[in-house]
């Protein structure tokens, strides 16, 4: 190379937007494997979400609450329409559906524990209820699953709601999976199936299709039950308003909608990040879905998929649900992806904050795992009260945005309190862009 | 006998008069009148008690029962005897699709012939069918006996896991990584053993034997094309 060339600019390497080095690592680790990416968690993809909307806050048409001194309520009902004994929770945040198997028994307990501590309830999952669980949860909502793994009518009894899942945000119209792995004796016997081998779970119900006999799979629910408890129906978020009217028409006390954003035990990577809705899009069609029949507030209606904060609560609420439900934040407060274990995150190929090999079951904050070693690393009780903590702080948040809008219980909290700071976000909430007293879509906008 | 008109009571009560028997009951003997396709009879029984359905049901009946005998003197609708733990239900005619569905225990016996997916999802449940099955039954059938004294659809047994079935007739077609197995002794015996307590005169010797292969146990690039 001469002086010459050395003085003459070069043209910069440019990553491929489309083709970029974490896409190509996918393309060769699929062609070197032939099996398609498997993993723990939600979407990690961008989308519009609750850090897109913003609370007015009070002005002078709207006075504020006195914080810390005028109260702002958190109780919730839930299952008003058809059980003789609703659950009465404290506080509008439960724990979503998580199985003993994908999650140790002390993170079972430790669930329970801390969701009892906080006043609200925990959910089983693709496994059955362990007694541990039903031990440490004082409402406890048992799941009705496609795979009927240890269903049986005493631990039906034994719940305080029963949740019928047609689906999950992170795989609306797919079933569960766990690798062998996981399938340990207990996990293997709770599940009748065979110690080791890669349990997939069917992706519908083996004895119901559709509204018309999922109204008499819930009338044969509360028959068994003598019509005690709530039934949830919780789907994942893909057609919310229609979801909402059928499952409402079928007879649902309360309905569960889970966006893409919502967690999983292990899915393909391509079902996580390419199926289903964010969030925010489904819970004003949902709450529209009510409101058309006359059962907004009747039915109650939870949304789950990416709580973090006081203020995805709240703002929830506002955009008019009922309650939220969490699942990777809890194991967030539980100690899942902990920094303090960075050493071996590295070992496993990824870092704190990304571990999402949830499936493997080699956990080093022993939450994700059957691993009697790994799993002894939690100590169920200093973990539910982390649990009980992180609940508490997301309470008083929700409180203190709520009293600043002028409200006395979440509840009051409404969407005429939010503008969105993006387009997409004001689409979806249907709530003005910020400035503004337009959004996408609004109706007699001519847009 | 302790009798239940439908024509005249509701299914709240008749199933609730059902459920509250104890396991030392003296009341152990029951019909239910008019069922008139009624869904979810005799559902979430718990005590030795015999139950007589005089006429043909609608959905789930007898569903999730343990300890009853349930007898349907006519057909039953769809998911019959689903989730079963216990306890014996008996259908003296045709059953619809999903008969014993999810099933962990007990005897089910159908008379006559069984729609599609009998036994989806079985986990322990022994049934017994004296006619013909429809398709995809056994389907993901983890545990228990399928027995078939007939002939049965396509996709028997499809993607099967330790569940056993046993066929006197036809088989249309096998599902995903369910073969034809050898006949030991051991499943003679048993196979003897659930014809007679069917009910059903027939030699276990004309029976043939299908299970799973195991090759879908876990994943096989090999075997994509099977999932």
């Amino acid at each position: 190379m001469t002086e010459q060339d050395r003085t003459i600019p070069r043209t910069q390497p440019i990553q491929s937007a489309t083709f970029s080095n974490a896409i190509n690592a996918e393309i060769r680790r699929a062609a070197a494997t032939g099996i398609y990416d498997i993993r723990g968690g939600g979407a990690k993809r961008r989308v519009p979400h609750f850090d897109d909307l913003l609370f007015l806050g009070a002005s002078i048409s709207r006075y504020p609450l006195e914080g810390y001194r005028e109260k702002c309520d958190t109780r919730v009902t839930l299952g008003t329409r058809f059980a003789k004994t609703p659950i009465e929770l404290d506080i509008p945040i439960t724990i979503a559906g998580m199985s003993f198997g994908a999650l140790s028994a002390q993170a079972k307990e430790a669930l329970g524990r801390g969701a009892s501590a906080a006043g609200t309830s925990t959910t089983t999952g693709d496994g059955g209820m362990t007694p541990e669980e039903r031990g440490h949860s004082t409402k406890l909502v048992y799941q009705y699953l496609p795979s009927r793994y240890g269903m049986n009518p005493d631990d039906l009894r034994r719940a305080d709601a029963i949740e019928v899942v047609v689906g999950q945000g992170a795989k609306p119209g797919g079933g569960g999976m766990l690798l062998g792995q996981k399938i340990s004796d207990r996990v293997a016997e709770m599940r009748t199936l065979p110690k080791g081998i890669d349990q997939r779970s069917a992706c519908r119900h083996p004895d119901w299709t559709g509204p018309d006999d999922l109204e008499i799979k819930l009338m044969e629910l509360r028959e068994i039950t003598g019509w005690r408890v709530p039934i949830y129906v919780k789907v994942g978020a893909t057609r919310p308003y229609y979801d909402t009217a059928l499952a409402v028409k079928a007879g649902a006390d309360v309905v569960v909608i889970d966006g893409m954003q919502g967690g999983t035990a292990a899915t393909q990577d391509v079902f996580i990040e390419h199926v289903g809705l964010p969030t925010l899009a489904c819970i004003r069609p949902a709450v529209r879905a009510l409101q058309d029949l006359g059962m907004h507030r009747e039915v109650q209606l939870i949304v789950s998929g990416g709580i973090r904060t006081g203020a995805d609560v709240a703002k929830a609420l506002a955009l008019g649900a009922d309650a939220v439900s969490i699942g990777t934040a809890a194991m967030v407060a539980l100690g899942d992806n902990d920094p303090r274990f960075e050493a071996e995150y590295q070992a496993l190929g990824t870092t704190a904050g990304a571990y999402d090999d949830w499936h493997e079951g080699r956990d080093p904050a022993g939450i994700t795992t059957q691993d009697p070693e790994l799993a002894a690393r939690l100590d169920p009780v200093a973990a539910g009260r982390r649990l009980r903590n992180y609940l508490k702080v997301m309470t008083l948040e929700a409180q203190t945005i709520a009293r600043a809008c002028g409200h006395n219980h979440l509840h009051n909290l409404e969407p005429e309190d939010l503008c969105a700071v993006t387009m997409e976000a004001a689409a979806m909430a249907q709530v003005p862009l910020a400035g503004t007293d337009w959004y996408p879509g609004k109706p007699g906008t001519g847009y | 006998m302790q009798s239940i008109d439908l024509a005249t009571q509701t299914l709240r009560d008749a199933n609730a008069a059902l459920q509250a028997q104890a396991a030392q009951t003296n009341a152990t003997s029951w019909e239910i009148l008019n069922p008139r396709g009624a869904h979810a009879i005799a559902v979430g029984l718990d005590a030795p008690i015999e139950v007589t359905v005089r006429g043909s049901t609608g959905y789930y009946c007898a569903g999730m029962n343990k300890q009853a005998t349930v007898h349907v003197a006519g057909s039953a609708g769809p998911g019959v005897a689903e989730n079963m733990m216990s306890g014996m239900v008996i259908i003296d005619g045709d059953a619809s699709q999903y008969a014993g569905a999810t099933g962990r225990g007990g005897l089910l016996v159908i008379k006559g012939n069984a729609a599609s997916r009998c036994g989806i999802s079985m986990k322990g449940i022994d049934i017994v069918v004296q006619g013909n099955i429809g398709h995809m039954s056994a389907f993901m059938g983890q545990a228990g006996n399928l027995v078939v004294c007939g002939d049965a659809g396509e996709a028997l047994g499809d993607s099967l896991y330790e569940a056993r079935l046993f066929v006197r007739g036809s088989v249309k077609s096998l599902g995903a990584d369910c073969i034809e197995k050898d006949m030991r002794p051991e499943h003679l015996e048993l196979l003897r053993d659930l014809l007679e307590r069917a009910g059903i005169d027939a030699r276990p010797e004309d029976f043939r034997r299908y299970g799973s292969a195991r090759k879908l146990y876990n994943f096989d690039i090999d075997n994509v094309g099977a999932y």
